[in-house]
């Protein structure tokens, strides 16, 4: 069996490459699947946390996964309505309501 | 008995008309005395001093036979601990007698001045004023009403200052005229100095006051004289003499006499009124109402005997060398004031009061008929009748002419013979000549001093002797030889209105004697009411005394008669009695220079000191030194600190440092907020980073 710590590991490899997608990146797609590399390692600690104690970790990323599922069919949605003004879904363009 | 009590009752109870009536008169005059014209002036202002007569006759038969005073009260006045003041009228035999001399005489008066004011107005060419002279007068009325009436001497003193209003506004009556009537101001100071004459002598007043509510604890009069026995003798002659003080201020006696013979320039009707047979009597009644006090300070009585007296002598002398048919009589009521001041100080309140009431009837008359005698020489020196006046008035006022000077006059016998015969009655009456008011009054005080204190009766029988002669050389002077000057020539007789009080008053003269004639004594029993048995001792009428003053009465009428009516002076011809007397006759026509006198102990000095205060410690120290040195400048540097340091240094570094620190922080902060949510969200990592590593690592 493999132990809790390489999931412990993997889970934070990913969440970082997340994060540094999300930080670096200006394509808002890329950002949006960073967001959901962060969300899936946090979904790989619960799962791997759940093996050792309860079943709860497990029905907690269900919830996850449902919120996450929400939150692409919004953002997507944006993205695409901000396509269409823009022709760009780059971060950096959308500024028009910066002061 | 019964019946009779109540229906006495309700007679106490009009006491208060007695000044409501004058006021109510004055109100009338006061709002719509500008459309009733002269007739209603006079009848209002007359009706309002003839019901309050008519009052104090009331009143009058209700307190016969009472044989105590009955206090009427009418309101609260004040209530401030153990000084309870309500505003009480007193009526007794004492009051109502005032009340009865101030209305009646009063009355007459006004009506007189109905009369003469039509004249007078005209002569100083404002006759505005006839209206004015009405308010003043019923003002007077009450003011004298409200003095005579106090249950306490807190009222007393209201009164008392009222008429000293009533003075100085009606000595001040024509106060932009000389007395001569030329444009001045003396007039104006006739009247400011018997009102600062009048003040000297209410702080006597004053003082007496405060030491009687101190040693008494009341300033009711029953209270008071009910505790005389308990209070040291030595406390009740200092309220005494401080009352002197005040009796002489009001009563014009040595040393405040000064004021009353200038004050000789308010039209007559006012110097018949005010101060012949009213007010300046109320030292008099203030005496006689404190009577319980005087009585148990005998050294202050004969203080108070002993100025009357002297100040009896004393202005008679002066009164024998006057040449202004005013000032004659001035100093004469002066005189007579001295009479009665010395009677009442002797103990001799009947006579005393006695002799004020009839100096009322004869010297109100004589004022009143020397009102009559200068009006019939104005008139004769420029005749003016019916409205066409103005014009020769303003021409002919250029010759200076002294309508009041006697040296003017002459022969005025024929010319106006009624006030020439009632003027005649008033004389007979002042000089003490049998059967006429003034011997009785004059007699029963000569007869008191005899056996009280023969000073004061040789001091008062040597005035009586000048008496006589001054005013037979008045009538000489006046009324017999020939007409010296042009307006004697021409004078006029007065119209009606100002002869009957004359008549009517020349009546009193004449029969004044009958209220305690010798035997009956009715005076005496009628004032025993207020007084009690024993000060209201019937005076035996003493053939020695009275046939000594009747003597020296007749001599000097016959002296005067030598030296001014077997030859009657000439136009410019120097007074004979100057022949005799020499400069003696100089120092008394100037009065013994006691105006001077004054003038240089007290007048010069004061001045002197008012102008180092005003001059050198309010203008040069106060206001120069304190005020602009020492406080406008240490405030202006002050308020300079505060402005300049303070303000701009401190509070204004305050602010605007604070200011320049959020601006300068802000535009270095302003650097960090981007826009770029991967900013933020970067410092979120690190936060979060930098949270769980410190959690971690705790």
């Amino acid at each position: 069996m493999v132990p809790v710590s390489y999931y412990v590991a993997l889970s934070a490899i990913l969440f970082s490459i997340g994060t540094l997608g999300v930080l670096i990146r200006r394509n808002a797609i890329v950002i949006f699947m960073s967001v959901e590399l962060m969300l899936n390692s946090a979904n790989l600690l619960f799962v791997a946390f759940s093996r050792l104690y309860d079943l709860e970790g497990q029905i907690f990323v269900f919830f996850v996964m449902t919120v996450a599922a929400a939150e692409v069919a919004v953002g997507l949605a944006m993205i695409v309505a901000v396509f269409r003004n823009k022709r760009s879904i780059d971060i950096d363009q959308i500024s028009s309501m910066k002061g | 008995m019964l019946l009779s009590e109540t229906t006495t009752s309700g007679f106490f109870n009009l006491v208060p008309w007695i000044i409501f009536f004058p006021v109510i008169g004055l109100l009338i005059n006061l709002l719509i005395g500008k459309r009733l014209g002269e007739r209603g002036i006079g009848t209002i202002a007359s009706l309002a001093s003839a019901s309050a007569f008519v009052v104090s006759v009331l009143l009058a038969v209700s307190i016969n036979g009472h044989h105590e005073a009955v206090v009427v009260q009418f309101a609260d006045w004040i209530n401030i601990g153990d000084l309870q003041i309500p505003w009480a009228f007193r009526v007794d035999t004492l009051s109502v007698t005032m009340m009865l001399v101030v209305s009646g005489v009063g009355t007459l008066i006004h009506i007189y001045a109905a009369g003469y004011m039509h004249y007078d107005v005209r002569y100083k060419g404002d006759p505005k004023s006839y209206r004015r002279f009405f308010i003043y007068l019923n003002l007077f009325i009450a003011a004298m009403m409200i003095l005579i009436s106090g249950d306490n001497y807190l009222m007393l003193f209201v009164g008392w200052e009222g008429v000293g209003l009533c003075s100085f506004l009606l000595i001040g009556f024509w106060f932009t005229k000389n007395t001569d009537g030329t444009e001045g101001t003396e007039n104006a100071l006739a009247a400011k100095k018997a009102f600062v004459v009048n003040r000297v002598g209410d702080f006597g007043f004053l003082m007496a006051m405060f030491l009687t509510f101190w040693a008494f604890g009341s300033l009711q009069f029953d209270a008071v004289f009910a505790q005389v026995d308990q209070v040291q003798e030595d406390v009740i002659i200092a309220i005494t003499l401080f009352m002197l003080l005040g009796v002489a201020g009001k009563s014009a006696q040595i040393p405040l006499y000064v004021w009353l013979p200038d004050a000789m320039a308010g039209p007559t009707p006012v110097s018949a009124l005010i101060h012949a047979a009213t007010m300046v009597t109320a030292g008099v009644y203030l005496i006689t109402r404190s009577f319980p006090l005087f009585s148990a300070a005998p050294e202050a009585q004969q203080i108070v005997a002993l100025v009357g007296g002297a100040t009896a002598l004393f202005s008679a002398t002066i009164a024998a060398a006057q040449f202004d048919i005013k000032k004659v009589l001035a100093y004469s009521t002066v005189s007579q004031l001295g009479f009665m001041v010395a009677a009442v100080g002797m103990g001799a309140y009947v006579a005393g009061m006695f002799h004020l009431v009839t100096h009322a009837f004869f010297k109100a008359l004589l004022f009143l008929g020397s009102g009559s005698v200068i009006l019939a020489v104005e008139r004769g020196h420029h005749p003016l009748d019916n409205g066409h006046e103005d014009d020769q008035h303003g021409e002919e006022h250029h010759e200076p002419f002294d309508p009041q000077d006697m040296r003017n006059m002459g022969g005025l016998r024929e010319k106006i013979p009624l006030t020439f015969w009632t003027y005649l009655m008033g004389v007979l009456a002042l000089s003490g000549i049998p059967i006429w008011a003034g011997f009785f009054s004059k007699d029963e005080i000569l007869t008191d001093a005899l056996h009280e204190n023969p000073t004061v009766y040789w001091l008062l029988v040597s005035a009586a002797f000048l008496t006589a002669f001054y005013m037979g050389r008045q009538v000489w002077l006046i009324f017999f030889g020939k007409a010296r000057t042009h307006a004697a020539e021409k004078a006029v007789e007065s119209p009606s209105s100002m002869t009957i009080p004359l008549i009517i008053l020349a009546g009193l003269s004449v029969l004044g004697g009958l209220l305690n004639f010798p035997g009956v004594h009715t005076f005496t029993t009628w004032l025993e009411g207020t007084l009690g048995h024993d000060f209201a001792h019937a005076t035996e009428f003493n053939f020695t005394v009275a046939g000594l003053s009747t003597f020296l009465a007749f001599t000097a009428l016959f002296i005067s008669w030598l030296l001014y009516g077997r030859n009657p002076i000439e136009v410019d011809q120097k007074d004979p009695l100057r022949r005799i007397l020499g400069p003696v006759f100089s120092w008394m026509n100037n009065k013994w220079y006691v105006d001077e006198l004054y003038a240089m102990i007290v007048i010069r000095p004061y001045q002197r000191l008012a102008r180092f205060l005003a001059e050198t410690v309010d203008w040069r120290f106060w206001h120069d030194w304190i005020h602009d040195s020492v406080i406008a400048n240490g405030f202006r540097s002050l308020t300079r600190f505060l402005a300049d340091p303070v303000d701009l240094g401190v509070i204004d570094g305050i602010a605007n440092g604070l200011a320049d620190f959020v601006q300068g922080s802000a535009a270095r902060l302003r650097v960090i907020q981007t826009g770029y949510v991967r900013n933020y969200a970067l410092s979120v990592l690190l936060g979060v980073v930098v949270i769980l590593g410190y959690l971690i690592t705790r």
